[in-house]
């Protein structure tokens, strides 16, 4: 090269280790930048066993009551419609879905709108509908709200936070802390749906990609599966960051390792043609109706069966399983037989540039 | 996928090791040029299942690693006016400058929007003309087409209001600046197949001659690599260097003739700064005097930029292939994918992120 390493010395000069003092869209990617600021920010002020279970869902008990489990998530997706859902759809789903991932029958929802001025109403009741019929589909009942209206360019259209609540049967104990070796990886279905479906929405694909997003309910192929099993040890969708960050939150919650097997992880040809050619890995794409159910080894074959007989889990598979080796990482086992880490998304995903 | 899965096939990914397993007598350091490569050999895991002895340095061909910090640092001044939408493909946004990245300019106001092609930017360009909109131009000779065509297309319909910071470096310069020096381990090349779809392989002939170094021009999945590996061994132990075409599939020798073209019209060769390792002659482009109106550093006063590179980093380095990026003492630690403090950790096909996402282990 032309510069001699003297010269190469000569190059750097002390800078401050660079701080982030500022939100940036990372944080709100379900990413390592959202970990943190949720581990930095949000754990130390709210402390409480509750929080720190760090499930999708806490889960409590009232006095003489059966076991409660309570969640919230908001929506901010853009665009309101795109194909296979809405944000109406999201809203409900989502937060049934956190609470069904602890075991619980979801209930009720709450549900909280910011409008931004000029929305049109026509819009707002298409929402509306779509979010009747999804409560309807999972069972629930949303049985309060609030509205809050903002100014012209403060929103963007629509924003909608739920919170729901939901009852434990007896006996039932899920959670992201009881994988244990030897345990069975589940996927519920072809990932990177939702993902997809959005950006191509968004007209930010450059082509037209013919995927629908998975947004469901999955409450009742959950509650088939606890009723007919005590096996099932893990239930968690794998929503923002995707397979790859739900797995690490599992790896590390439980401490064991777990490989998944890339031959075995079932992907649409039209998502994986999208993601090969932005550069994304589908195992970090968001899906809204996918489950990843960890299972005793000795029971696999029989809740795979069980799911398959939901029409959200017809095409569920094995795609990996847990050990005691390399406790808080998620391998994967290449379709040519090596092996890499698979670790959490840094931040926004981008695409590559060549 | 068709034209995919038979290039990631698993047997014929092992029947390539066996033919390299064979042909193998002694040790060997091949460097992949491209960031492209390095990534697609730590997502498969290649390089744990080569033969001992076979070592793969990774090259400087990453785009967004080898853009010098006063361009980063002058794209976020650009950035940060008022006055400016200022677009960029993905990976840039996350680089950090001396300072801050695009990332925060965004965060404080500016107009920063990720593109998938300079020519949407032309578009946003003729959409909102009260405003000035720059692309950040940097790559390689393959994003270097869709780049020239953006400037010539603006100039064809009098878009006054689009221009371009240009940063754009050639392999061929590179690869001649690793061999000439002191510290070169590189015992043959496996040459950057997209660069080549585009530039062909004809420059490369008098490089292998003068170095008597094997160049095999080497596509991106498993087997394209394997077989690259392949060719690139058996010349070494035949003690041949020649210039071969693994990537046939997408290469000529002539390479995009239109395409070379048109970047003739809109780019001049230049001296160009990489990032981490200095000045290479003649290792750029920039816009040609006809086109200088559309050159963002000339349009904006953006010369008096004061640059810090973290003391930490080694990505010069890493981006010599004198350095493995496990071996910086900040890898994992004090320099990660979210935390970056050089270029190499950022990009895709920067060699830190590809250690850092599928070898973490290693750390």
């Amino acid at each position: 090269m032309t510069d001699d390493p003297a010269t190469l010395q000569g190059l750097v000069c002390p800078t401050p280790v660079q701080q982030r003092d500022r939100i940036v869209l990372g944080h709100g990617s379900g990413g390592k930048l959202m970990h943190d600021l949720i581990a930095k920010m949000f754990l130390p002020a709210f402390d409480n066993p509750l929080l720190r279970a760090g499930d999708d869902a806490a889960v409590f008990r009232l006095s003489a009551c059966s076991r409660l489990a309570l969640s919230t998530d908001s929506h901010v997706v853009y665009p309101l419609f795109f194909p296979g859902g809405d944000i109406g759809r999201l809203a409900v789903c989502g937060t049934v879905n956190d609470v069904a991932m602890l075991g619980a029958q979801p209930l009720y929802l709450t549900a909280g709108f910011i409008l931004e001025e000029g929305l049109e109403l026509d819009v707002l009741q298409r929402v509306v509908k779509s979010m009747r019929e999804a409560a309807d589909e999972a069972g629930v009942q949303i049985v309060a709200g609030d509205t809050k209206v903002v100014q012209k360019g403060k929103a963007d259209g629509l924003y909608i936070n739920t919170s729901g609540l939901g009852a434990i049967l007896t006996g039932i104990e899920v959670g992201g802390a009881r994988a244990r070796a030897g345990d069975v990886v589940i996927l519920s279905g072809p990932i990177g749906d939702h993902g997809i479906a959005v950006l191509s929405a968004r007209g930010e694909l450059g082509f037209d990609a013919e995927v629908q997003s998975d947004i469901a309910p999955l409450n009742h192929l959950i509650l088939s599966l606890l009723d007919e099993s005590e096996e099932v040890h893990v239930l968690r969708d794998p929503t923002r960051g995707g397979v790859a960050t739900t797995l690490n939150e599992i790896a590390k919650q439980s401490r064991v390792g777990i490989t998944l097997f890339e031959k075995s992880i079932p992907v649409r040809p039209a998502v994986r043609a999208a993601c090969e050619m932005l550069g994304f890995d589908p195992l970090y794409v968001a899906n809204e109706g996918k489950v990843i159910v960890i299972v005793g080894r000795e029971e696999a074959d029989r809740v795979l069966e069980l799911m398959r007989q939901n029409r959200y889990g017809a095409e569920a598979v094995i795609v990996g399983e847990v050990q005691a080796e390399s406790p808080g990482r998620v391998l994967l086992k290449t379709a040519i037989g090596s092996h890499r880490i698979v670790d959490v998304l840094p931040g926004e995903m981008l695409p590559r540039i060549c | 996928m068709k034209y995919l899965d038979e290039y990631r096939d698993a047997e014929l990914v092992h029947k390539g090791l066996d033919e390299i397993r064979r042909a193998v007598t002694r040790p060997w350091s091949l460097m992949e040029i491209c960031g492209g490569q390095t990534h697609s050999i730590m997502r498969h895991g290649l390089d744990e299942l080569l033969p001992e002895g076979i070592e793969l340095i990774h090259g400087p061909g990453c785009p967004v690693c080898v853009t010098p910090l006063e361009l980063i640092d002058k794209a976020i001044a650009i950035a940060s006016r008022r006055d400016v939408i200022f677009t960029s493909f993905g990976d840039m946004l996350r680089v950090p400058g001396s300072d801050e990245d695009l990332f925060h300019t965004r965060a404080d106001g500016g107009d920063v929007r990720v593109v998938y092609s300079p020519l949407d930017t032309v578009k946003i360009a003729q959409q909102n003309p009260d405003k000035q909109i720059v692309f950040f131009g940097i790559g390689f000779e393959t994003t270097a087409p869709a780049n020239a065509m953006s400037v010539w297309q603006a100039k064809q319909l009098g878009v006054t209001n689009y221009s371009m910071l240009v940063s754009h470096v050639r392999v061929p310069p590179a690869m001649r600046a690793i061999l000439s020096s002191p510290y070169n381990l590189v015992q043959a090349f496996l040459a950057a197949g997209h660069v080549c779809a585009v530039m062909g392989y004809w420059e490369y002939p008098p490089l292998a001659d003068e170095f008597k170094v094997p160049i095999v021009v080497t596509g991106f999945e498993p087997v394209d690599l394997v077989e690259g590996i392949l060719k690139a061994v058996r010349q070494l132990e035949a003690n041949r260097y020649e210039v071969e075409n693994a990537y046939g599939r997408a290469v000529t020798l002539e390479g995009n003739k239109p395409a070379q073209e048109l970047i003739n019209q809109v780019f001049i060769e230049c001296d160009r700064k990489w990032r981490g390792i200095g000045t290479i002659p003649l290792s750029g482009w920039r816009l040609r005097d006809e086109y200088a109106g559309f050159d963002a550093e000339k349009r904006f006063a953006v010369e008096n930029i004061n640059t810090r590179e973290s003391p930490l980093c080694i990505s010069g380095l890493v981006l010599q292939g004198r350095r493995k990026p496990n071996e910086c003492p900040a890898f994992g630690k004090d320099c990660t994918p979210d935390h970056p403090l050089g270029a190499t950790m950022v990009s895709n096909e920067g060699a830190c992120a590809a250690y850092y996402r599928y070898r973490k282990q290693e750390a």
